[in-house]
């Protein structure tokens, strides 16, 4: 008994002396805890609404003041036509739209009827049901409250029709919902992260862990020549990834490419460089090839996965995690594919994100190619 | 210019261990000239410094005329180095390690057969095996090979024969012979004493400082006293017995013997035989014999070391 | 270590080590080919062979760790079939690549193989401090053993192998890479374990460390292909050295 007792202490002596091993331990929890309750948040805040209201009367007035004091919304525009509603969707500055029909205040008086719709931008499948739910049930109270109104004027003996609001929604990007679309350029952020970051990492620390860097180092190879023949298989091989995952995205899942497929492949390539550029960086600074693959794993999967939008919204999340996520590449990327893709936009609205992403690039090849020693130490 | 190398006071920390403390000595051209020592000496510290590996705290050194520290990329096209404990690839074959060695080079196998051939016919027929799959010895050939492959002006091997069979060390140290009969400059590691009398000079090196730098005869003729070799079936009775004999200067196990020194300098050698022998008896141990034996590298290794008297754990 | 009377429950006519035409394979494949040989109580026998040869499976199968697949063998008086848990209890061990822990202190790891033997806490005190100040080590008995020189931790692993006073001690290439005052200090420790009764059985395939053993045996192919003193041998061979001898045994003509 004496003996388990000695293997038990001695497990926590080794644990307690292990500067990683503790950090993983106590940090992970707390990261966990932090991800989960704050970044994982299916409720949505802070829908940017557009109004398009060409005649505004006093029943418009009436129920734009509701959207706004209805907390959930902010109201981002008001146009007067439905044809201005296209840029703001494209950029998504707005995400949903009430459009109030001419003369609604007087169709809703006079006539059995008013119309209105409701334009929800479904690119997020989950997030689209529930901005409709949301400006539903906005209108019913409405209704509801001008029911009673109704009511008094009947007491009043004015004869009033009761109004039927039919609003008509729309989900745009996404007409049919499907989540595969929503989940395709996620989904080749995250195979792209593993070739080129975790894979990169864990083929520059082998070498070193089999010994045999020592033998290229003292060769007249020059550092970029090491990590340029080391790491360019993987580029050429996350490319054929992302063609063939967006070959089985077009052609199995049946997912739309509404934009241009060159420039796809090229942020595509940009995203690769940077990832290369992370698993050279984690490799750096260490020899083990464990401590890489995890290096690589929470430094670079585990952002892309939870922080870039591929499954959680971004906009849902606290500030501080969206300020985080703005400097993750992986945010970016999705981003731009989902535009792309999805909703067939081009350059021109994602030239901010193509520069961030870019830029991003560019420091961390920096970065990498001075982290290469060309001396053991 | 005749020297090769020239070493001037190097010295090396990591963190709080000095691993090399002010080293330095010279190796000629076309010498045969081994680092003698165990593990911790400083010999891999040492030979990394000479190929441009590691930086030194303080000290110079040269190879080829180039500094090791200044003239790194002029250095490592004229050097050929090969790394402690097998530093090829285990999944590649033999042919495509040798063929990666050389195009890091810019050469081919082919181009370069004539250098290597002695070496790699012996390892011709397993040309196709996957590295990993060849025993020791083969693997030590093999990484010679890569190390030769560019034809190196000057060779540093680093521990080449550690945990090699008796039969592989030696042929092993053949083929550097050969090596050096064609004119190559060879600087070898390791930590097998008796090697050390297959080298033209040598340097014996212990905690990171330098305890002879010398052809290995020049070494062993420097022993400052005669040297006994003590037979008896009772080896560690008799071992204990001298410790407390008043005339020990050192004893210690050699093999089946023990090795004794005496404190009087100028007492016949023949007069010391009789009275260890006599001590011996006197403490009960029989069938003693005592000769006159000559010196070997480990000998002075361990009489230059420290106090063989307290052989006892504490003044380490 | 003092050398202490080892109970002996094996009398001086039963070896210690007995093995008769043990046999290990794996698949096709035979690391150990009917090997027999036996080794005295008190005795320091050499087991020698390149690596390869059959040593260390040869050692797994005597140690309790792996079962032969044929032949016999008992250690310490129990037998290795269907007594290894006996066996284990009764042996120590100390191996070149591992013996300590590195990031525990001294004391830790005595504390730590007491308790896996089921010494008693005063025995496992009363032990490790004799053995810390017979090796000169108890100022740094607290201080992890990775900080300690090699020579020191081998030292001290062999007696924290020796701790609760084993019938047979295996050690593993236990002088790989030290310098040759330590190695001898070394040997030094194993010549007074035995002294003492303890039978030591040390692999190494540094031949000329055969020459400190009572009896050796080396091994090339699975086989035993010479057994005996190593003045005999040599004398038999017309070979000056072990080492000599080896390179004949492993290249026949």
């Amino acid at each position: 008994m004496s003996a388990l007792r000695g293997l038990l202490r001695k497990e926590i002596v080794h644990i307690r002396r292990d500067p990683r091993t503790l950090t993983v331990l106590i940090a992970l929890p707390v990261v966990q805890v932090v991800l989960f309750g704050y970044a994982i948040r299916t409720d949505v805040t802070n829908v940017r609404l557009a109004i398009v209201d060409p005649m505004p009367d006093h029943a418009t007035l009436d129920l734009r003041n509701r959207f706004a004091a209805a907390g959930v919304f902010r109201i981002v525009a008001v146009v007067p036509r439905t044809e201005n509603l296209e840029p703001l969707f494209q950029t998504g500055a707005a995400q949903q739209a009430v459009v109030f029909e001419p003369d609604f205040g007087d169709h809703l008086e006079n006539t059995p009827s008013a119309r209105l719709q409701i334009i929800t931008d479904a690119t997020d499948p989950n997030t689209g049901a529930l901005l409709d739910a949301y400006a539903s049930s906005v209108i019913d109270v409405w209704q509801r409250e001008l029911a009673s109104r109704d009511v008094v004027s009947a007491l009043r003996r004015t004869p009033r029709t009761r109004v039927v609001i039919v609003p008509q929604t729309r989900m745009r990007f996404n007409p049919t919902r499907e989540s595969s679309n929503l989940f395709v350029p996620g989904l080749m952020a995250f195979v792209l992260t593993i070739i080129s970051s975790l894979m990169t990492a864990i083929s520059l620390t082998r070498e070193k862990e089999t010994g045999t860097m020592e033998s290229l180092l003292v060769s007249p190879l020059k550092p970029w020549q090491i990590i340029v023949g080391k790491v360019a298989p993987y580029l050429v091989i996350g490319f054929i990834s992302v063609v063939t995952i967006l070959l089985e995205a077009l052609l199995l899942f049946r997912v739309p490419l509404r934009g241009n497929v060159l420039l796809l492949l090229a942020e595509g390539g940009l995203f690769i460089l940077t990832s290369l550029s992370l698993g050279i960086l984690v490799s750096a600074r260490t020899s083990s090839q464990r401590v890489a693959m995890i290096g690589a794993l929470v430094g670079t999967l585990l952002p892309n996965v939870l922080l870039s939008g591929f499954i959680f919204p971004v906009e849902s999340m606290p500030a501080v995690l969206q300020a985080f996520a703005f400097v993750i590449p992986g945010r970016w990327f999705v981003e731009i594919a989902r535009g792309i893709m999805l909703k067939g936009v081009g350059l021109d609205y994602l030239w901010q994100a193509t520069l961030i992403l870019g830029v991003t690039t560019l420091l961390l090849l920096a970065a990498s190619t001075r982290s290469f020693k060309t001396r053991l130490e | 210019m005749s020297t090769s190398v020239a070493v001037d006071n190097l010295v090396k920390h990591f963190g709080t261990t000095k691993a090399l403390d002010g080293v330095s000595f010279e190796v000629e051209r076309g010498e045969l000239f081994g680092l003698i020592g165990p593990d911790g000496a400083g010999k891999t510290t040492l030979l990394r410094i000479l190929v441009t590996l590691l930086l030194p705290q303080s000290g110079h050194a040269t190879v080829l005329g180039n500094d090791v520290v200044t003239d790194m990329w002029a250095l490592r096209q004229r050097v050929g180095y090969m790394a402690g404990r097998f530093s090829l690839y285990p999944d590649l074959s033999v042919e495509e390690n040798l063929q990666f060695f050389a195009s890091v080079f810019g050469t081919t196998i082919e181009h370069e057969h004539d250098r290597i051939a002695p070496i790699y016919s012996q390892l011709e027929p397993f040309k196709g095996r996957r590295a990993a799959a060849l025993s020791g010895g083969m693997k030590q050939k093999l990484a010679l090979c890569c190390a030769l492959v560019h034809r190196p002006e000057i060779l540093f091997l680093d521990e080449p024969t550690t945990g090699v069979d008796a039969v592989s060390r030696r042929e092993f140290w053949d083929l550097l012979d050969g090596l050096t009969r064609e004119g190559l400059t060879t600087i070898v590691s390791t930590p097998y004493m008796d090697e050390a009398t297959r080298c033209h000079r040598v340097a014996l090196i212990q905690r990171g400082r330098l305890l002879a730098v010398d052809t290995p005869a020049s070494i062993v003729a420097a022993f400052d006293r005669p040297l006994f070799g003590i037979k008896t079936p009772n080896r560690y009775d008799a071992l204990r017995a001298l410790r407390e004999y008043e005339r020990v200067h050192s004893i210690y196990p050699f093999g089946e013997q023990l090795h004794y020194t005496d404190k009087d300098l100028d007492r016949e050698p023949r007069a010391i035989q009789r009275e260890v022998a006599e001590f011996l008896r006197s403490r009960g141990i029989e069938q003693v014999s005592v000769d006159t034996i000559e010196p070997s590298i480990e000998d002075s290794f361990i009489a230059r070391m420290g106090t063989p008297e307290t052989m006892r754990g504490d003044a380490a | 270590m003092t050398p202490e009377p080892v109970s002996a429950a094996a009398s001086a006519k039963t070896d210690a080590i007995e093995a008769k035409d043990l046999t290990r394979t794996f698949g096709g494949f035979t690391a150990v080919d009917h090997i027999t040989f036996s080794v005295r109580v008190g005795e320091v026998f050499g087991f020698l062979g390149a690596n390869g040869a059959g040593k260390t499976t040869a050692i797994r199968m005597l140690t309790g760790l792996l079962t032969p697949s044929g032949g016999s063998a008992r250690v310490a008086g129990h037998d290795v079939y269907t007594e290894s848990e006996a066996i284990k209890r009764n042996i120590g061990y100390m191996s070149q690549q591992f013996s300590l822990y590195e990031d525990l202190t001294a004391r830790e790891n005595i504390r730590l193989y007491g308790g896996i033997y089921d010494l008693s806490r005063a025995q496992i005190r009363e032990r490790g401090d004799r053995m810390l100040e017979q090796l000169g080590l108890s100022a740094v008995g607290n201080r992890p053993v990775r900080d300690l020189p090699l020579g020191w931790r081998q030292k001290l692993a062999f007696s924290v192998a020796l701790l609760h006073r084993p019938r047979v001690v295996f050690l593993d290439e236990p002088t790989s890479g030290v310098d040759p005052i330590t190695r001898r200090q070394f040997w030094e420790s194993i010549y007074e374990t035995a002294s003492s009764g303890t039978t030591v059985l040390v692999t190494t395939h540094y031949m000329d460390e055969a020459e400190y053993c009572d009896r050796i045996s080396i091994m090339v192919a699975g086989k035993i292909a010479a057994m005996g003193t190593p003045a005999d041998l040599k004398h038999d061979r017309g070979v000056a050295s072990i080492d000599d001898l080896f390179v004949q045994l492993a290249r026949p003509a």
